[in-house]
């Protein structure tokens, strides 16, 4: 993608890997167009946002999983108040709660792409679209959601 | 162990605050409006100030007890309590602290208060600046989800798809928290009435939200003080007891990337039976209700996870001529609250509840007895209190 198709305005907080490590496979992941989230090798409980332990049985022994990059919405929103100054004159921009049902109900966060004032339904099924922002000081990706054809 | 409780054994026995201002309209640093609402509170219980012996504040509130005890000369300082986390929703969790902290024998005179200028220190309605972010932040900020209205939004979204309530709901509560204000002269926005058409014309902040459903950025301070009950009764002011304060969140409330299990909840299901038991009244009972505006929805949210009523009762319930203190059912934000007094995180709602309990507030409610605050929807942790009149102990 070139800058002018990054989904957002560059200028925005730009996500880094924590610096004690704990999520670094999941950014390290989504570099390479693959979704992975935390998966407890002990129990099998899906865990995110990651932690350091699972919630479920306390195992340390915390392991990483591919997971398919598809969910559905749980929640959205559609922000119009710019509150940041990369905004300003933007326009409205969709904000979606994806939920992965074949990776114990997780949820995670994206932007919705497509018209930003376009219909916004409660369970409708999306696919992943990775925002590689290879150019970046410090190159990352965003995870960014469509709706399945 | 049936003594362990608050119930009645504490009192509020003096409010205050500083003027209200606009953000930015403060000529006082925010240290000189903690101390002055600091002084005015006492001199509302005629206690010299120098008798506090401890203070208890939340939300990372930048004034230090020790510099304050040592600007104001206190003899002695015997608690300086911080509540970790949840933003505005531990205004009525610092009342419990600092109630347990009296009823136990800690500390004697303690203040709760709350300080903020948002001129100086920065607003709370915009975005975080930095060039990177690591953590829970980076899978939110970068998706242009910055502030508190775009963090809390998608849980009302959910609730109300979850639920079929109504966003004329939020318009309700917005609309009595205005006309609150009108018969309130520390109101900031004091003399300018909100009317429906205003309401439903206003700019979207972030759907659900609209300009009139968010809270306002100010400039100011409050502080109330809390006694022994035993104390309270020789005071010059009616005393206004603790029955119950409690704080806390539900099982993970506290999950990163928005992965709480009960999301569409506004985190009080766990406090409001605790504060219920706590403090031995109903829902019925109470009064007069003040709840945390950062978001209209957020209250409705309060509102029914405290019992007032169902979410399918909540359409015709949560009306505008049912929230306002002349004759509605639930007397609701009656000093016109974050969204219409002032946003001083929720503790002008708690000397607001106290004013109801001792008859002086703007939007007097008859003989009321018992008084509710909710601090903090959708927050973790949040928290509520309930006073009462002697009458109820
Ligand atoms: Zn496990």
């Amino acid at each position: 993608m070139s800058a002018s198709q990054f989904y957002l305005p560059e200028g925005l907080p730009a996500p880094a890997p924590a610096p004690d490590g704990l999520d670094k496979p999941y950014w390290e992941g989504v570099q390479g167009n693959k979704l992975i989230v935390q998966r407890c090798k002990a129990c099998k409980t899906f865990q995110w946002g990651p932690e350091w332990l699972c919630h479920k049985c306390h195992s340390f022994d915390i392991g990483w999983e591919e997971v398919a990059p598809n969910g559905v919405i749980y929640s959205w929103e559609r922000a119009w108040h710019p509150v940041h100054p990369a905004l300003k004159e933007h326009g409205p921009y969709i904000v979606v709660l994806v939920e992965l049902p074949h990776a114990g109900n997780i949820r995670m966060i994206g932007n919705l792409l497509g018209d930003p004032r376009q219909e916004i339904k409660i369970g409708s099924k999306l696919d992943a679209v990775f925002e590689h922002h290879a150019g970046s000081k410090m190159p990352y990706t965003l995870v960014h959601w469509r709706v399945s054809k | 162990m049936t003594n362990r409780t608050l119930r009645g054994k504490t009192a509020v026995v003096g409010v205050g605050e500083t003027t209200y201002y606009k953000r930015s309209g403060s000529p006082d640093s925010e240290f000189v409006l903690a101390v002055k609402a600091i002084l005015a509170a006492c001199q509302d219980a005629g206690i010299d100030a120098r008798d506090v012996d401890g203070f208890a504040s939340y939300s990372n509130d930048r004034n230090d007890p020790s510099r304050i005890a040592a600007a104001l000369g206190i003899r002695e300082l015997k608690f300086s309590n911080m509540q970790w986390g949840g933003g505005g929703g531990h205004g009525s969790g610092a009342v419990a602290s600092a109630a347990a902290a009296v009823a136990t024998g800690v500390a004697d005179c303690v203040v709760v208060f709350r300080a903020l200028a948002q001129g100086q220190f920065g607003r709370f309605g915009q975005g975080p600046k930095m060039a990177a972010i690591s953590g829970d932040a980076a899978y939110s900020l970068p998706y242009g989800v910055l502030s508190a209205a775009q963090m809390f939004a998608m849980r009302c979204t959910r609730h109300l798809h979850e639920t079929g309530v109504s966003r004329d709901t939020y318009k309700a509560v917005s609309l009595a928290a205005y006309h609150h204000a009108q018969n309130n002269p520390r109101a900031v926005m004091y003399g300018r009435p909100l009317t429906s058409e205003a309401y439903d014309d206003a700019r979207w902040i972030v759907e659900p939200y609209q300009l009139y459903d968010c809270c306002m950025e100010n400039d100011g301070a409050a502080a109330l003080i809390i006694v022994s009950a035993e104390r309270a009764k020789d005071m010059k002011n009616k005393p206004a007891y603790v029955l119950g304060a409690v704080a806390g969140s539900e099982y993970r409330n506290g999950a990163p990337c928005h992965n709480a299990p009960l999301y569409a909840t506004s985190s009080f299901t766990g406090i409001a039976p605790r504060l219920y038991e706590m403090a031995g009244v109903k829902p019925k009972d109470v009064d007069a209700l003040q709840s945390y505006e950062n978001f209209t929805g957020g209250v409705v949210m309060s509102i029914i996870e405290h019992g007032f009523c169902s979410h399918e009762e909540a359409n015709s319930f949560l009306t505008y001529d049912n929230l306002i203190a002349q004759g509605g059912k639930l007397p609701l934000n009656t000093s016109g609250g974050n969204l219409a007094e002032c946003y001083m995180h929720g503790l002008e709602l708690i000397t607001e509840a106290v004013r109801q309990i001792r008859g002086d507030s703007s939007n007097q409610v008859k003989n009321a007895k018992v008084s509710m605050i909710t601090s903090g929807p959708m927050v973790t942790p949040a928290s509520s209190a309930i006073f009462g009149s002697l009458e109820t102990l």
